[in-house]
């Protein structure tokens, strides 16, 4: 390798300091902390808000708020959590290792890369402003539909549903810039030698989440355009009067939102295998079957979207196919699973906060997995769909499965990130806080369902309410635990033990080779693979 | 080793206009909100004139934002900041998004798909004493609501007749595809190195598309006030305009690139090397013309 450098700017010696730095950054790294922190504000915003039903569920009856506000913070609370917090997340880890890890100098259309970003804020205001305008006389609220819309709730809905539909326009676009950033830089930013069968896990795990978010984010923008022009311009999109169907409203919505849950997961079943492997200091097992799994069901993910109404009504040759296609995805899943188990069998394994946290998500997402294998049965799901037993279901697949998932990406890579290594007792005791927690919040809520607790009402029975309880007590306790990872990341970016260039001692790949902190233009020279 | 034509990866200085899109893109969306708030609630009626104002500020800030970016860009490439390998991130970039139109338009074409198929015939079969659309006319092309729905009144106009394939717009068809064969010819003409070639190939692929966006403004015309033919004309009247005024939104668009294509030509902006501005927008071109000969099977013919 010839020493070239490979990342020129035009403004070498200095880049604007203070919050022009920020609204003007083109760099990789600075995108990638804004989109992180804005999940993290958005994830105790989104958080406030279920505490909030928590704390209406705590006993029954109606103690703290009409149905009506109750139905709107179920609402923006999903939105919020999928699209603000989750997704950001992902996307801020995107960009700041995926050229870290293939070599890079930074990601390929550095502008886009930061529109992308600064789409978020506005679209957060779009989604929490009529709320505020509600307390100003204008309009009732923010959506109270639920985060899926279905019509026809959506069409007859006050001004939240616009906002609602409009907030979801700019989180698509810039879920589409930055998929494009991704493909790009994935196919054209490698450093010499790193083939596609040498890319780390998380790269691989990005681009089949950045294809999907090109296959489907369109379709929603579609769906809630005829949502938008069903209630302002007469059209008969989901109105039966005109030739229409609701149920339409349904497939368009689940054909996006069906791959969205793997597009929130695909990017950490790809680092996960990597902190297994770097605390187990050993190889990954099954490279190429985890690749060729995540393939089969980022496939898979865009032809099973029906289970998601399985009660709705359709031909039973739908149901049988829905059912089956959606059962196949367990076998590339559970090729995920040996694997990642494999990778941990006979390694000298030491349990710092990052291999806490992934162990605890194989197991903690492994029942969310096992009981979606429930939920697809079509039968057994004419019972549980609607019910807790399906709140409960997703909150393993996507609290466990995907924000543990990126607790544990954050302590992985934080001392790389910031230079200093986290205090790993206050790391510890929030895992074990938020896992505790978490199981005395949602294993309740699999019995309320199974005992036919409905979601979505405020109010419920009597012979739910000690496990309401038990589980508002933990969703608070749960809440409460973040603050600690909140000052975990704040003291651990203003000082502490140095970290070394390396960090985890059984840590592989180009990530670890920059000093810690990385340089602000990260690969001046491309290293070569061999 | 050098793997790439050259060693040096452009990385842009810091640029102010994406965060005041996204501050114009605010302003437009909550400002269209306003404006159609009184569809819900009357007393909403004052927010209309604000939210007027907030759309017309949001798109000015976007217009005017999108051509510094543009201008930013161009001078970029002008200055030779641009070699081979940012140019293969711009290739695979437009690829990629012309995989999410694609995708945009799948959603209509489904809807369209589902209706005919579906949601129409169902509504056929339906046995007129449980169901309460009674008069609704289960035909394709759908005429929309007719007689009594759920209390509300319904009269569909009386000269309802569907949009044929074989007037205006086959006469768009053979526009369309000849401007996809002039701005190839163009190209030949940029490859040649033979100017005059190149822009009066792009002066007619341009002239062609206005003539397109002429022609459909003209059916759109006829639509409302000679066929009944609207936005509330049913399953029909909504993927025809939604489908059509979708495309036609992208030939405006596309018309506008080429037009910025047409005045970069004549300033000699591209050489027979380097060029990838045109081939975008020449995608691009192709990408509306391949989904006009769908809407034209589809939603007229068929």
């Amino acid at each position: 390798m010839s020493t070239t450098t490979v990342a020129h700017h035009d403004d070498h010696a200095e880049h604007p300091t203070g919050i022009m730095r920020w609204l003007t950054t083109t760099n990789h790294k600075d995108i990638g902390t804004m989109y992180l922190t804005f999940s993290l504000i958005m994830f105790f915003v989104g958080g406030a808000m279920i505490l909030g039903i928590r704390a209406e569920l705590f006993k029954p009856g109606l103690q703290l708020m009409n149905p009506e506000f109750f139905n709107q913070l179920i609402g923006v609370h999903a939105l919020i959590m999928i699209f603000a917090a989750l997704m950001p997340a992902a996307t801020g880890f995107a960009n700041w290792m995926i050229p870290l890890q293939i070599g890079a100098p930074d990601m390929a259309l550095p502008r886009l890369n930061n529109w992308g970003f600064w789409l978020l804020p506005p679209s957060a205001i779009l989604l929490t402003l009529p709320f505020t305008l509600a307390l100003f006389g204008i309009g009732d609220g923010a959506l109270a539909t639920g985060w899926t819309f279905y019509p026809p709730l959506s069409v007859q809905g006050g001004i939240g549903v616009d906002f609602a539909i409009f907030a979801v326009h700019l989180l698509g676009i810039s879920s589409v810039l930055g998929s494009i950033n991704v493909i790009v830089t994935v196919f054209n930013m490698r450093a010499p030698g790193m083939t596609l069968m040498k890319m780390p896990m998380f790269v691989w795990g990005w681009l089949i989440t950045a294809f999907l978010l090109i296959a489907t984010i369109p379709v929603l923008a579609g769906a809630v355009t005829m949502l938008l022009t069903d209630r302002h311009f007469g059209t008969h999109f989901f109105d039966a009067a005109g030739g229409g169907d609701p149920i339409m409203f349904q497939h368009l919505f689940w054909f996006f939102g069906h791959p969205e849950v793997y597009i929130l997961l695909l990017p950490v079943w790809g680092f996960i295998p990597q902190i297994l492997e770097t605390f187990s200091r050993k190889p990954m097992y099954g490279y190429k079957a985890q690749v060729y799994s995540l393939w089969a069901i980022g496939a898979l993910a865009v032809v099973v979207w029906a289970h998601h109404f399985f009660t709705a009504g359709m031909p039973v040759p739908a149901l049988l196919y829905f059912m089956y296609s959606t059962m196949a995805i367990s076998l590339p899943l559970a090729v995920l699973f040996f694997c990642w188990i494999k990778t941990m069998w006979r390694g000298s394994m030491s349990f710092e906060t990052p291999m806490l946290f992934a162990v605890g998500w194989i197991i903690l997402f492994g029942i969310g997995g096992l009981t979606g294998l429930v939920l697809a049965d079509v039968a057994a799901d004419a019972q549980y769909h609607n019910s807790y037993f399906v709140v409960a279901h997703f909150h393993y697949t996507l609290f466990a499965g995907g924000i543990m998932g990126i607790m544990a990406g954050t302590y992985y890579w934080l001392p790389k990130m910031t230079g200093h290594m986290y205090s790993e007792k206050l790391g510890k005791l929030h895992f074990w806080l938020t896992a505790i927690s978490f199981n005395m919040t949602f294993i309740p809520q699999f019995f309320l369902g199974l005992a036919g607790m409905p979601r979505r009402i405020p109010d419920y029975a009597l012979q739910f309410a000690e496990f309401n309880m038990i589980s508002s007590i933990a969703a608070f306790t749960l809440g409460l635990s973040q603050l600690l990872f909140v000052y975990n990341i704040v003291s651990c970016a203003r000082g502490g033990k140095k970290a070394t260039d390396k960090v985890w001692d059984g840590a592989q790949g180009l990530e670890w080779t920059l000093p810690s902190p990385p340089p602000y233009h990260s690969f001046t020279e491309q290293p070569v693979i061999k | 080793m050098a793997t790439h034509s050259n060693n040096q990866y452009y990385v842009p200085h810091g640029s102010v206009y994406p965060s005041i899109i996204s501050v114009g893109l605010l302003s437009l969306a909550s400002g269209f909100i306003f404006s159609v708030a009184t569809d819900r609630s009357k007393e909403l009626a004052y927010l209309q004139a604000p939210g007027k104002w907030m759309m017309i500020l949001g798109a000015l800030l976007i217009l005017a934002m999108v051509f510094k970016w543009m201008g930013s860009v161009i001078t970029e490439n002008i200055t030779g900041k641009f070699k081979g390998w940012e140019d293969k991130s711009f290739r695979i970039g437009m690829i990629v998004f012309i995989c999410s139109e694609v995708a945009f338009f799948a959603a209509f074409f489904g809807a369209l798909f589902y209706m005919r198929v579906l949601s129409v015939p169902d509504l056929a079969g339906y046995d007129t004493d449980i169901t309460p659309y009674k008069d609704f006319l289960a035909s394709w092309p759908s005429i929309g609501p007719g007689g009594n729905v759920l209390g509300m009144e319904y009269t569909p106009p009386a000269n309802f007749h569907a949009m044929s394939a074989w007037g205006l717009p086959a006469i768009n068809t053979a526009l369309l595809l000849t401007s996809g064969a002039t701005i190839t010819w163009a190209h030949w003409g940029l490859i040649k190195n033979n100017r005059k070639q190149l822009i009066i190939g792009m002066a007619l692929t341009v002239a062609l598309g206005i003539a397109f966006l002429a022609c459909q403004a003209m059916e759109y015309h006829e639509a409302y006030t000679e066929m009944g033919l609207t936005l509330k004309s049913g399953a029909y009247g909504a993927s025809f305009f939604m489908l059509t005024g979708f495309h036609g939104f992208h030939v405006m668009l596309g018309t506008i690139m080429l037009i910025v294509i047409l005045i970069r030509c004549m300033k000699g902006h591209f050489t027979p090397e380097h060029h990838f501005g045109f081939e975008g927008v020449a995608w691009y071109w192709h990408f509306v013309d391949v989904v006009w000969l769908g809407l034209f099977i589809f939603v007229y013919w068929l």
